[in-house]
């Protein structure tokens, strides 16, 4: 249809234009200008290097080719991106096609380092197309002048819409294109997105809803030529347990070699630091291999990806950062080492090479434990299959909703009643109850509590018309410091100083790491960090100051963020291959004599059911599960079937969780116990609360809602508040808000935070619900194959609650014993 | 005496240190209680962040129940009791009726802090700049030179224990067996690390750290079972061992 289509939709000037650069119009870029002409809203799902930006500002280009040269400017486009330097890559990107058509367009960017005075201008005399950030734009819309630079908006495109409106910023999005489509009602959205299993949230998202499912159109790109995967498995050797894959380095360096310039993908900034170390040890050649991870300073990354783009490194060790952005042509080649996790991340990571659709991608997967070969297995067949996995949808989150309301109430004052028919018409809040978006209000005004103790200095107060207005000027100052709805953990720069200087005298920023490790360092401690053994100096002022080392081995950063659990789409066919020998031709030696043994000396679970394995080992009784839920459902699992094991006075004394299977044990023999109760969906009512109680990730999780909520201030006017300076702790408030509150909007954001979160409890549910009647159990003499990676598992909890108090124990008996030896 | 007590001995006198962070003192049945910040909660409503307005009954709820359990004649709350001059006021009805239930009750002593040089006029007990007893001197802010038999707040002494891959961080009690540091009793108090100059350099000797634990005290860090009356005492060190730990 692309040829015949093209005289009528295209003018002339860009027909000309595609003709001269020897392009001809992709058939998803006429039928998004063929939408926009009808004023439809639209959803593009395109792989990687399908065209796909310009797909979304071609008929925004069009429009404005025809409008008259002498105009007053007013805001056209809006583009939003989860990436700001994706934004400021775009906008160059249309530099181009607006300079050869010679398009009176003026293009901008708006980010955190756009300077105050070109902000300040762009609100009074916006540019034709905006390019920006859902935080951006959320401060904008909090400007009583809103409606004025936002009223003559035609079109609102949204760039890698998949990463983001299943999240927190994707809820602050939602609400702020509500508020736009109130402003600029008519407008049209576009929204540009990776291949998805199911778009219809995403058409959802993108066009206001009113009782009836409303969707916008959808057009789905030609997909590419089917990727090459290959998967790194040794016949000789696959290791048990272990996320590092340190026995693959050599072949990881080889396709290095081979190809022109190689990702190497891993799950956590851990293994980014290791694996970069592992590669320079054998780097013979001395490739150019750099390293690219969330945590170390903004220039770096930025040289890094300079460097990347020139063309001039052979290989990047990143993380997720990667998944997303900017193109580079040169890569040819994909690494992802350990589980891809998920069918469509590994879909992401494999589109990052070769940005043209008509040739194979190719990746190499490199698993780093037998699970994980099956793990690689079942994502490479998905793939080819093009299956993928669809994310558990959220519900809008309250504690973003309060931060919103704020910013709303800096805009204009309102009334109830409008705003609560706006935010519902936001797709992740149509079902919210107009209830709860009082008691939301209420929050945002008062605190909303039920002790009405701060009327007199409330936020937000009622005009004698009934409208809500905010109470004073300065609170704008203070929701504009605060918004956002990223809450990182305190951090702290890491400063390279030379050697022999005292601390504190200068050093240039390496980067950023979590407080909380570096509280743990003693002087002289030496860690991995930017790809450099550093020994630990001391903290002076905010900074860590650390000096280079000879070292080769350190005691390693153990970061908290970057694990991303196993899908439950791969989850499932994970327990399809295990449950089918037939399959297992596929797999490498070890892995199938591993899986042999167990059908002999144990069984292999079918899909549907639960296995149970409990025997003896050393002086511990075992009892070991199968759920392949990941680790976070399986460490909730493991804190509630250790409280119904001590409650049953069994004495369970510590349990490990991988991605695949829960290990618990204790002294006295489980096997008796009755399984169908021991894992009965009940749990999740009584035992799931009374732990939650004293759960650190949940604390956790509420100081994130306290803080987006404006519970508590990240920053102030009057002094600039770190995590640091913080002068009271989240988990007393937490406790106290409990107790006397335990109905509080706040507690209740948490647990929707958490249930689908951290704890993975809806998961969990799921799969109680799922196996129930089909539990197997099997009687063991000793550990069973699949039972080992299990008990390899390094991170292991103490049962619930007691970790803490153990660790004191442990502390105060090995101070004494220290003291008492006679030497 | 209970073996899970945590029993120092500060300047010749037996102190009992709870796991609430309250000191216990036996010999004179009294009640030590520091930093309590009324009120702190509220004190944020100005600034625009609503802290949950439950902060002053938690704490006096776990004042009660300890009152209850150990039956002192005598508490002495060593300053900052009130978070401000003006948190006295937006105590309620209910509030004001249980610490005047308690001030009745036993002899009660106010040391005088820096949050609350003017505390609510209503408030029952005996005010004091600081307080003497027996080999005790009751302060809020720890003065600067080493003392003996000085029992301070202020500080809002906390630790960092890193232990089986988890990173606590406990308020604590610090003490060199000269003189005491309590952690804030308060309920919102956050804390300052042990390890900061400002800490350490109040001790003339090497310090001793007992974090506070769910049940009970653990002693931590530092020579802490030169001070340790109750541990272990069927195996009481030598004295040569108790030297060479002393031994900076």
């Amino acid at each position: 249809m692309s040829s015949a289509l093209t005289p009528s939709l295209l003018p002339d000037r860009f027909a000309r234009w595609f003709a001269a650069r020897g392009w001809s119009p992709r058939p998803h870029q006429l039928q998004l200008v063929e939408h926009a002409a009808r004023g439809a809203s639209v959803l593009l799902v395109a792989p990687t290097g399908g065209g796909k930006t310009l797909a979304g500002f071609l008929p925004s280009l069009i429009e404005l080719s025809t409008l008259p040269l002498r105009r007053s400017r007013v805001l056209h486009t809006l583009y939003i991106s989860p990436l700001k330097a994706l934004a400021v890559d775009v906008a160059r990107n249309l530099e181009m096609p607006v300079a050869e058509m010679a398009l009176d367009v003026k293009i901008e960017t708006r980010t955190g380092d756009t300077p105050a005075g070109r902000r300040q201008r762009q609100r009074y005399s916006p540019p034709d197309t905006l390019l920006t950030t859902p935080e951006q734009l959320a401060l904008l819309l909090s400007h009583s002048d809103a409606p004025r630079m936002f009223g003559h908006l035609r079109a609102v495109v949204l760039d890698e819409l998949h990463a983001i409106h299943n999240s927190k910023r994707g809820d602050l999005l939602a609400l702020a294109l509500a508020r736009l489509a109130k402003l600029a009602p008519g407008h049209r959205s576009v929204g540009l997105s990776a291949t998805v299993a199911d778009p219809k949230p995403l058409q959802r998202y993108l066009v206001p809803q009113s009782g009836e499912e409303a969707l916008s159109e959808l057009v789905r790109a030609k997909g590419g030529a089917a990727p090459q995967i290959s998967i790194l498995a040794s016949e000789e050797y696959v290791p048990w347990a272990g996320h590092l894959a340190r026995h693959a380095m050599a072949d990881v360096m080889a396709a290095i070699k081979k190809a022109k310039t190689t990702l190497v993908f891993v799950n956590t900034r851990r293994q980014a630091e290791l694996t970069f170390q592992d590669l320079w040890r054998i780097n013979d050649d001395n490739l150019a291999i750099a390293l690219h991870h969330g945590s170390l300073a903004p220039e770096q990354r930025r040289k890094v990806e300079a460097a990347m783009a020139a063309g001039r490194l052979k290989a990047v060790v990143c993380t997720s950062t990667l998944d997303l952005g900017i193109d580079w042509g040169a890569v040819d080649n994909v690494v992802c080492i350990g589980a891809p996790k998920g069918a469509a991340r590994l879909v992401q990571r494999i589109g990052r090479a070769n940005h043209r659709l008509d040739e194979p991608s190719e990746a190499m997967l490199v698993p780093a434990n037998r699970f994980e070969v099956l793990e690689c297995e079942a994502a490479r067949e998905a793939v080819i299959a093009g299956e993928l996995d669809g994310d558990r949808l959220k519900t809008g989150s309250l504690d973003v909703l309060a931060q919103h309301v704020l910013g709303m109430a800096c805009a204009a004052n309102f009334f109830e009643d409008d705003l609560y028919a706006e935010v519902i018409s936001a797709a992740p809040y149509r079902d919210l109850g107009r209830e709860d978006f009082s008691r939301v209000v209420d929050f945002v005004a008062t605190g909303g509590y039920a002790l009405k103790r701060y009327d007199r200095y409330a936020k937000l107060r009622k005009t004698p018309e009934g409208q809500w207005r905010l109470a004073h000027p300065r609170l704008a100052q203070n929701y504009r410091l605060n918004a956002g709805t990223i809450v990182e953990d305190p951090m702290i720069d890491i400063r390279l100083q030379s050697k022999g200087r005292p601390i504190g005298a200068g050093g240039r920023v390496l980067g950023q790491m979590e407080e909380y490790f570096i509280e743990q360092l003693a002087p002289g401690d030496t860690f991995v960090f930017a790809g450099e053994v550093l020994a630990f100096q001391g903290i002076h002022e905010d900074a860590a100051f650390v000096v280079r080392t000879n070292d080769t081995e350190a005691e390693v950063p153990s970061y908290n963020g970057g694990k991303f659990p196993l899908s439950t789409f791969l989850a499932q066919r994970v327990r399809e291959i295990v449950s089918q020998p037939d399959r297992w031709g596929l797999l490498p030696d070890p892995v199938q004599e591993w899986l042999r043994i167990q059908e002999w000396r144990s069984i292999v679970p079918q899909p549907g059911q639960l296995l149970v394995e409990m025997f003896p080992r050393g002086k511990r009784f075992y009892l070991v599960c199968y759920p392949f839920e990941g680790r976070l459902a399986h460490q909730t699992l493991g804190m509630l079937v250790t409280r119904r094991l001590e409650r049953l006075r069994l004495q369970p004394t510590g349990f490990s969780a991988n991605e695949y299977a829960l290990a618990v044990w204790g002294r006295r023999d489980l096997s008796g116990v009755n399984l169908p109760a021991l894992f009965d969906e009940d749990m999740l009512g009584d035992d799931l609360d009374a732990w939650l109680a004293e759960s650190n990730l949940y604390k956790r999780t509420f100081k994130n809602c306290a803080v987006i909520a404006g519970l508590i201030e990240r920053r102030s006017p009057l002094k600039e508040k770190t995590g640091r300076q913080v002068t009271f702790s989240t988990d007393l408030i937490y406790d106290v808000l409990r107790e006397h509150e335990p109905d509080h909007i706040l507690l209740r954001a948490t647990y929707q935070d958490a249930a689908t979160g951290l704890l993975d409890v809806a998961r969990l549910g799921d799969m109680l619900k799922r196996v129930r009647g089909r539990i197997v159990s099997r009687k063991l003499d000793r550990v069973s194959p699949l039972a080992v990676p299990a008990l390899l598992e390094i991170s292991k909890e103490m049962v619930a609650g007691e970790a803490a108090e153990e660790a004191l124990r442990e502390t105060e008996e090995s101070l004494i014993a220290d003291a008492m030896r006679m030497e | 005496m209970n073996r899970n007590e945590c029993v120092i001995i500060v300047n010749g006198e037996t102190l009992l240190l709870e796991p609430s962070g309250a000191v216990w003192w036996p010999d004179e049945k009294t009640l030590v209680l520091a930093d309590l910040h009324f009120e702190k909660g509220s004190s944020y409503a100005r600034s625009g962040q609503f802290l949950p307005p439950y902060d002053t009954r938690a704490t006096l709820k776990r004042i009660g129940a300890l009152i209850a359990r150990l039956r002192p004649e005598r508490v002495i709350a060593l300053g900052d009791s009130f978070h401000d001059g003006g948190a006295g006021d937006r105590l309620d009805g209910e509030e004001i009726a249980v610490l005047s239930g308690l001030t009745r009750a036993v002899h009660w002593v106010w040391v005088e802090g820096n949050h609350d040089p003017e505390p609510p006029a209503w408030l029952g007990g005996t005010i004091r700049p600081f307080y003497q007893a027996r080999g005790l001197m009751f302060r809020h802010i720890p003065c600067t030179e080493p003392c003996a038999g000085e029992v301070a707040g202020h500080v809002h002494p906390v630790v960092r224990v890193n232990r089986n891959g988890l990173s606590l961080r406990r308020r604590c009690f610090a003490s060199d067996g000269l003189r005491l540091l309590l952690p804030a009793f308060g309920a919102y108090t956050g804390g300052f690390d042990v390890r900061e100059e400002a800490v350490t350099s109040l001790f003339a000797r090497e310090m001793a750290v007992f974090a506070m634990g769910r049940e009970r005290v653990y002693a931590v860090r530092g020579p802490c079972h030169t001070l340790l009356r109750n541990r272990n005492m069927d195996a009481q060190p030598s004295a040569t061992a108790i030297s060479t730990v002393n031994t900076p």
